[in-house]
C-alpha cells in the first residue's frame, strides 16, 4: 500500500526510479486490473443476487430440477477447471522463456475453453428449442442472463488467446507480452472461480 | 463596525419581506402534513415536531459559530489571535463526535418506537368494527371496493370517523402510491403484489388524496376525495350505493381499467366480489395475465379475466401479504 | 430499416413533435453548425485535433470534462426553466406543455444534471487536481483516462441525439422504474436512449475509478504516506472506492432492463416471474453511493478552500479522514430509504433509518473541522470561500430535512413530495454545485494562467444563493402541503400557485447567476493579459501551487519532496526542501492518439444501433470496438521522451517569466 514513487520493486525496466512511472511499469498495471477484475465481481454480484430472489420464479415453467442435466454440467466445470490449469501452465513457461511451451498450453486452454462454450451454447440451445427460453419466467430470464454472461467474458477471453498467441508468434516473449499473459490469466482464473459460484448456486442447489 | 450597522437594517428588511411573502402566499392554503385530521397523521408530525427540535439543537450552534467565526477572524480584523498551526484539539472533537452520537442515538430509539407503532401494517386497535376497503390503482383513477357493504366507488372513498379503516391496496397499472396526507402516510400500490395501509379519521371532514408515483401520462390527474362522516351518514350512504343502478361487474370493471383520465366520481353496487383477488392474482397466474410480452399499452385491452381457476397457486395469498419478504431476500445478499 | 430511421430524423421535420422540441432541435444543429463554421473559419481543425481530440493529458481531459459539463449543465438548466413555467402557469390544466412531453423534460432534466453536470464536474477536478496534488506527472492509466471521457461524452452525445433522432426521450423519471420503463407501458426509443447513453458513460465513469484509484495508491511522491495526502485527494479516494464498488451495479440493472425491454425477458415486469421491486433496490444501491461519489469530492474541495483562505492548517486532519472513511462505509448500508414506502416492514425500515441518521455524525464533524480551520485563522472572503459559506446555510437546511426523512414515519407523509424534490436539491445544488463552483474559481488561474474577475464571481454567488433560496424554500412547504413531485398540473383551489412562481422567480434569479458567470468568463479572457496568475495565485498549501500556471505538460520538472502534509507550504516555510533531485532528467509523456475517441464512437453506434435495432450496425461496432482495443493493447511505442535538454529550457522561461512578473507587481 505504500508503494512510492522512487521505491517501486520494477527497477528491471532498467529506468531511472525518477522519471515518470509509465505504463510499463507492471505492479500497477496488475493492481489495476485486479481492481476491474473487483467491479466485475459486483457485477457478478448483482446478477447473483437477481437470480436469488427469481429462482423460484418459475410461472408454471420448469425449474432447474426440470432442466439442469448434471453429468453434462459437471464436464463443462471439468473443462474449464482443466483449462485454468493449462493457463497457469503457461504462466509458470513464459516465466522460463520457453515460447513453445507457452503457445501450446494456450492452445489447450482455448481448445477447452472454446468447447465449455459450445456445450453451453448446445445446453441454451436446447432449451429454446423445447420451449423454455428466457421469455418464460423471470427464473429462467434470471439463469440464461447469469450464465450467458459468463460466457461473454469466456468469449472475450478466448479472443484474448488468438491476440495473444498472435502477439508471442511476432514479438516474443517481451516484458509487455508476458505482463498480459499475467493478466489474462488472473481473468481466466477469476472466471473459473465465478464458474464454481454459478455451479454450486445455480446448478447443484437448483436441483437439490 | 460601520459595515456591520448598515448591514442590519438590511437584513431585518429582507425578514420583513419574507414573512410579509409567507403570509399572502399561504392565505388559503392548507399545509396538510401539519394540519392532521386522522390519528396516525397526528403521531406522525408530532415525531416531525420532536425530531426538528432535536435537530435545531445542531443547526442552531452551527449557525451562530458561523457567523461569528466569520465576522471576528475576518482578515481585517487585526486584533484576533491568529494561530496558523493549530490544527487538532482532542477536547473539540471529543464533544463534536459525542454529542451528535448523543443526540442521534435519541432519535434512533424513538425511530425504533415509532417505526413499529407507526407501522402501516399494523391494525389500528379500536373498540370499533374496522371498515376493509379494496384499493386498485388503475390508469389514471383509483378504485375502491367495499367487500362487506357490496359497494365500489371511482376517485373518492368514503368512511365513518372514529372508525379504523383497513385499506388492502394494488393497482392494475404501474407503481403508483396511496396517499391521503391528512390522515397518514402512503404506501406503495403494485400490480401481482397487496400493501396494506391502516387510517383512522379524527375529525368529519373532505380530505385531499392522491397518487405519490409517477405511473404514466395521466398522473398528476389521480386525484381522489376521502370523506369521514358520521356514522349515521355512512350507513345513509352505504345504504343509497347498493342501490345505485351502476353496477360493478368483471365486464365494467375491464371497462374501467381502460387508461382514461378526468374520471368524475362514481358508485357502483358491487356485482362481482372478486374483482380484488382476481386483480392481484391474474399477475402471477399463468394464462391470466395481460400478456405483456405483446407490447401493450392499454391494459384492459385483452379478454376480459375469467374467474380464477382452482388451479391458480395456493400460496399467492401468503405472497401477497407479504411483499417485504422479497426485499429480505435481496438484502440477504448483499452486494 | 433506413426509411424507417430517416422518418425520425426530426431536424428534416423540425415541428414533428411540436413547437418547443422543434426549437430545441434547431437549437442544437444551429450551434453544431456555427461551432464548425467557427473551427473551419479560424482554420483551427489541426489546433483541435493536435490539442484536444487526441490528447492524453489530464489537464487537457480535465478542460474537456469541464466544457461538457458546463454544457450539459444550461441544458438541464433549461429543463429547470420549463419545468418552473409550466408548474407556474398550469392551476387547472396543462399549459404549455403536454404532460407527456412535461415528464420528458423533467425526466432529461434528473439524468443530465446528474451523470452529466454533475458528474462531469467531478472528473474534471479528479483530472485536473489528483495528479498535481499527490506529485505524479500522470494517471496510471492515460489512454484509459482519455477513453473514459470520450465515453462520458458519447453519452451526452447520445442524450441529446434523443432529441434530434426520434424526438422523444424516457418520461419515467430519472430512475426509470418499472414496470412503468418496461417496453409494455414505454414502448417508444425513449426509455432505450435513456439506457444507453447511461451505460455508456458509467462504463467510462468506472473506468475512471479504477484508474484515479490505482494513481492513488500507485503514484504518490516520495514522502507521501496515506496520512500526509491532502484532503481532497483523501475524499475523492473515498469517492473512487464508492464509484468502483456501485457503478457495476448500475451496469447490471440497465444491462437487464435493455434486456427485458428488447428481448422479452422478465426480470422487471409484473408477471411471468418479474419483480420489479428488484430493479428498485438494485438501481438504488447504486443510486445512493452515487450521492456520496458527487459530495465528498465536494467536501474535499472546502477543506483544501477553507484552510487556503483561513492561512491555517486545516483543523482535525485525522478526523476528517476518519469522518470520510465513515461516510464511504456507510453509504453501502442506507439504500432502502428511497422506498420506506414500498412495504418492506418495521425492523427493516427501522434498521436503514437508523444507518441513514448516523451518517449526519461524520458529515456534521466535518462542519465543525471547518469552521475551526477558520477559528483563529485569518479568513480571506474570496469568491471560494463565499462559496463555502453558501454552502454552510443550504447544506445544513438540507440535512436537517434529511434528518427528517430518516425516520421513516416521517418518511411516509414527505415521500415523492416536493419536500423531497427540495431536500435533495439542496444537497445536491448546496452541496456538489457549490462545491463545484468554489472549486472552479479557485482553481482556474491555475489551469489557465489569468486570474476570474472577483466582482462579477461575487455578483454570481449571490444570485446564485438567494435565487436557490427563493427557488426551493417554496418547495420546502409545497411538500408539506401535499404536493407530489412530477405534476404537470393542479387543482387551482389549492392556493399553490403563488409559491411556484416565487420557485419560478427564484430559478430566473439562479439564471441571473449563470449569466454572471458567464459575464465573468469573457471579461476575464479579454482581461487576461493584466489578470496574469502566478504560479501560486492564493499562497496556497499543496503541490499544485507550486508549479506554473498552466503547469508545464509533465507537471513536475523535478519530484517533488512530499514529507510532509501542506508540502508546498512546508516548503515556502523554508522546514523542507522542495526536492530531492538536483539535475534534469528526461520525461516521458504519453504520445497522442485518436484512439480513445474512436474507441467512444463505436461504442456510441452499438447503443444507438440497440435503440433502433440495426443489428447489423451493433455487429458492425462491436467488431470495431473490439479492433480499436487490439490495436491499442498491441502498441508498445505509446509514449514519447521530453529530453533534459527541453525540461530546462521550460523551466527556464518559466523561471524568466516569474522574475518578471515579481518585478512588475514590486515595481
Amino acid at each position: 500500500m505504500g508503494n512510492l514513487v522512487g521505491q517501486t520493486a520494477d527497477q528491471t525496466t532498467g529506468q531511472a526510479a525518477a522519471t515518470t512511472p509509465l505504463s510499463s511499469s507492471s505492479s500497477k498495471t496488475i493492481f489495476g486490473f485486479w481492481v476491474y477484475l473487483m467491479t466485475d465481481c459486483v457485477l457478478f454480484a448483482s446478477l447473483f443476487a437477481t437470480y436469488a430472489v427469481l429462482h423460484g420464479n418459475t410461472f408454471g415453467g420448469p425449474s432447474g430440477k426440470d432442466i439442469f442435466d448434471m453429468p453434462f454440467v459437471l464436464t463443462e466445470t471439468l473443462m474449464l477447471l482443466t483449462s485454468s490449469f493449462t493457463a497457469g501452465l503457461a504462466v509458470l513457461a513464459a516465466q522460463v522463456q520457453d515460447k513453445k511451451t507457452v503457445i501450446f498450453c494456450l492452445a489447450v486452454t482455448f481448445l477447452l475453453g472454446a468447447s465449455f462454450l459450445g456445450m453451453e451454447l448446445y445446453e441454451f440451445h436446447a432449451l429454446v428449442a423445447e420451449g423454455n427460453s428466457w421469455r418464460t419466467s423471470g427464473f429462467l430470464s434470471a439463469f440464461f442472463t447469469l450464465v450467458g454472461t459468463h460466457g461473454m467474458h469466456i468469449a472475450a477471453g478466448l479472443i484474448w488467446i488468438g491476440v495473444l498467441v498472435g502477439q508471442i508468434l511476432k514479438k516474443g516473449l517481451t516484458k509487455p507480452v508476458t505482463r498480459r499473459l499475467t493478466l489474462f490469466s488472473m481473468f481466466w482464473h477469476f472466471l473459473d472461480i465465478i464458474w464454481i459460484f454459478i455451479f454450486t448456486i445455480v446448478y447443484l442447489m437448483g436441483v437439490m | 463596525m460601520r459595515k456591520k450597522v448598515k448591514l442590519l437594517p438590511l437584513i431585518l428588511l429582507a425578514f420583513a419581506i419574507v414573512a410579509a411573502a409567507g403570509v399572502v402566499l399561504l392565505r388559503g392554503t392548507n399545509v396538510a402534513v401539519l394540519n392532521p385530521k386522522g390519528t396516525i397523521a397526528q403521531d406522525q408530525m408530532d415525531l416531525i415536531v420532536f425530531t426538528s427540535v432535536l435537530s435545531l439543537l445542531i443547526v442552531v450552534p452551527v449557525f451562530a459559530l458561523t457567523i461569528y467565526i466569520s465576522l471576528k477572524y475576518r482578515a481585517g480584523n487585526k486584533k484576533a489571535k491568529y494561530n496558523p498551526e493549530w490544527d487538532h484539539s482532542r477536547t473539540a472533537e471529543a464533544i463534536w463526535w459525542i454529542v451528535p452520537l448523543a443526540l442521534i442515538t435519541v432519535l434512533a430509539v424513538a425511530t425504533w418506537v415509532s417505526t413499529h407503532k407507526l407501522d402501516p401494517y399494523k391494525p389500528i386497535a379500536s373498540d370499533k368494527k374496522p371498515i376493509t376497503v379494496q384499493v386498485i390503482a388503475l390508469q389514471w383513477k383509483w378504485l375502491f371496493i367495499y367487500p362487506e357493504q357490496n359497494i365500489a366507488t371511482v376517485n373518492y372513498v368514503q368512511f365513518p370517523e372514529d372508525t379504523p379503516v383497513n385499506f388492502e391496496i394494488t393497482a392494475d397499472a404501474p407503481m403508483n402510491s396511496f396517499w391521503i396526507p391528512q390522515l397518514g402516510g402512503q404506501v406503495y400500490a403494485m400490480a401481482g403484489m397487496q400493501t396494506k395501509l391502516h387510517l383512522q379519521a379524527s375529525h368529519i371532514g373532505e380530505y385531499r388524496g392522491t397518487s405519490a408515483n409517477i405511473s404514466g401520462e395521466g398522473f398528476a390527474g389521480m386525484v381522489f376525495t376521502a370523506k369521514a362522516t358520521s356514522e349515521s351518514d355512512f350507513n345513509t350512504w352505504v345504504a343509497n350505493s347498493q342501490k345505485s343502478d351502476k353496477k360493478l361487474t368483471a365486464a365494467e370493471y375491464d371497462a374501467l381499467a381502460r387508461p382514461s383520465e378526468k374520471n368524475p366520481p362514481a358508485t357502483y353496487a358491487l356485482s362481482d366480489k372478486k374483482i380484488y383477488d382476481t386483480t392481484v392474482m391474474k399477475y402471477m397466474t399463468p394464462g391470466m395475465t395481460p400478456e405483456s410480452d405483446a407490447g401493450h399499452a392499454a391494459p384492459g385491452e385483452h379478454e376480459s379475466t375469467a374467474q380464477p381457476t382452482e388451479a391458480a397457486p395456493p400460496t399467492a395469498p401468503q405472497g401477497q401479504d407479504s411483499p417485504h419478504d422479497h426485499n429480505t431476500h435481496s438484502h440477504g445478499e448483499a452486494h | 430499416m433506413f426509411a424507417s430511421i430517416l422518418a425520425h430524423i426530426d431536424p428534416l421535420n423540425p415541428f414533428h413533435h411540436g413547437f418547443i422540441i422543434g426549437f430545441g432541435q434547431i437549437t442544437m444543429v444551429g450551434a453544431l453548425l456555427a461551432i464548425v463554421a467557427a473551427l473551419t473559419l479560424f482554420k483551427k481543425w489541426k489546433w483541435l485535433w493536435r490539442n484536444w481530440l487526441t490528447t492524453l493529458d489530464p489537464k487537457k481531459i480535465g478542460i474537456m470534462y469541464l466544457i461538457v459539463a458546463a454544457v450539459m449543465l444550461l441544458r438541464g438548466l433549461a429543463d429547470a426553466g420549463m419545468m418552473r413555467l409550466q408548474q407556474a402557469l398550469s392551476a387547472g390544466d396543462p399549459s404549455f406543455l403536454t404532460s407527456d412531453h412535461f415528464q420528458q423534460v423533467f425526466t432529461a432534466h434528473g439524468t443530465i444534471m446528474i451523470f452529466f453536470a454533475a458528474m462531469g464536474a467531478i472528473f474534471a477536478l479528479f483530472n485536473l487536481l489528483i495528479p498535481l496534488q499527490i506529485g505524479a506527472r500522470d494517471v496510471a492509466f492515460p489512454f484509459l483516462n482519455a477513453a473514459s471521457f470520450w465515453l462520458f461524452a458519447a453519452g451526452a452525445g447520445l442524450i441529446n441525439l434523443s432529441l434530434l433522432v426520434g424526438g422523444e426521450f424516457a418520461a419515467t423519471g430519472w430512475l426509470a422504474y418499472p414496470p412503468l420503463s418496461g417496453i409494455a407501458y414505454s414502448p417508444g426509443v425513449g426509455v432505450d436512449y435513456w439506457i444507453w447513453s447511461l451505460q455508456i458513460a458509467g462504463a467510462g465513469s468506472l473506468l475512471s475509478g479504477i484508474n484515479f484509484l490505482v494513481t492513488i495508491f500507485k503514484m504518490r511522491a516520495p514522502g507521501m504516506t496515506f496520512m500526509k495526502m491532502p484532503l481532497f485527494v483523501w475524499s475523492s479516494l473515498g469517492s473512487l472506492a464508492l464509484i468502483v464498488f456501485a457503478f457495476p451495479i448500475l451496469t447490471a440493472t440497465l444491462g437487464m432492463l435493455a434486456l427485458d425491454r428488447s428481448m422479452g425477458m422478465h426480470f422487471f415486469t409484473s408477471d411471468f416471474g418479474g419483480n420489479p421491486m428488484m430493479y428498485i433496490n438494485l438501481i438504488w444501491a447504486w443510486g445512493h453511493p452515487e450521492v456520496y461519489i458527487l459530495i465528498l469530492p465536494a467536501f474535499g474541495i472546502f477543506s483544501e478552500v477553507v484552510a487556503t483562505f483561513s492561512g491555517k492548517r486545516l483543523f482535525g486532519y485525522k478526523s476528517m479522514v476518519w469522518a470520510i472513511v465513515a461516510i464511504t462505509v456507510l453509504s453501502f448500508l442506507v439504500w432502502l430509504h428511497h422506498f420506506f414506502t414500498m412495504g418492506a416492514g418495521a425492523n427493516v425500515n427501522a434498521f436503514f433509518g437508523i444507518m441513514t441518521m448516523i451518517i449526519a455524525v461524520p458529515t456534521g464533524v466535518k462542519v465543525f473541522n471547518w469552521l475551526f480551520t477558520m477559528y483563529r485563522g485569518r479568513i480571506r472572503f474570496t469568491t471560494p470561500m463565499l462559496w463555502f459559506l453558501g454552502f454552510v446555510l443550504t447544506f445544513t437546511i438540507g440535512g436537517v430535512a434529511g434528518v427528517l426523512m430518516s425516520v421513516p414515519a416521517i418518511d411516509f407523509q414527505v415521500h415523492n413530495s416536493l419536500f423531497l424534490v427540495a431536500h435533495f436539491h439542496t444537497m445536491i445544488v448546496g452541496g456538489v454545485v457549490f462545491g463545484a463552483f468554489a472549486g472552479f474559481t479557485y482553481w482556474f488561474p491555475k489551469f489557465t494562467g489569468w486570474k476570474l474577475n472577483e466582482t462579477l464571481g461575487k455578483w454570481a454567488f449571490w444570485c446564485w444563493l438567494l435565487g436557490f433560496l427563493g427557488a426551493f424554500v417554496p418547495l420546502y412547504i409545497l411538500g408539506l402541503m401535499g404536493a407530489t413531485r412530477r405534476l404537470d398540473h393542479y387543482d387551482p383551489s389549492l392556493g399553490w400557485q403563488g409559491l411556484f412562481i416565487v420557485a419560478g422567480l427564484g430559478l430566473a434569479l439562479i439564471f441571473a447567476g449563470v449569466g454572471f458567470q458567464i459575464l465573468q468568463l469573457i471579461v476575464s479572457y479579454f482581461q487576461r493579459k493584466t489578470n496574469r496568475a502566478t504560479g501560486d495565485i492564493w499562497d496556497g498549501r499543496t503541490l499544485e501551487w507550486s508549479t506554473s500556471s498552466p503547469p508545464a505538460e509533465y507537471n513536475f520538472a523535478h519530484m517533488p519532496n512530499a514529507s510532509e502534509r501542506d508540502a508546498f507550504w512546508e516548503v515556502k516555510q523554508g522546514n523542507i526542501p522542495a526536492t530531492t533531485e538536483t539535475a534534469y532528467k528526461p520525461i516521458r509523456v504519453p504520445k497522442n492518439t485518436p484512439l480513445a475517441m474512436f474507441v467512444a464512437g463505436a461504442a456510441c453506434t452499438i447503443g444507438f444501433a440497440v435503440i433502433w435495432k440495426l443489428w447489423w450496425l451493433a455487429i458492425l461496432g462491436l467488431l470495431g470496438l473490439i479492433t480499436l482495443l487490439i490495436i491499442r493493447f498491441s502498441d508498445d511505442d505509446t509514449e514519447r521522451t521530453i529530453s533534459a535538454a527541453e525540461v530546462k529550457k521550460i523551466e527556464q522561461a518559466r523561471q524568466q517569466k516569474q522574475e518578471e512578473e515579481h518585478s512588475w507587481a514590486t515595481s
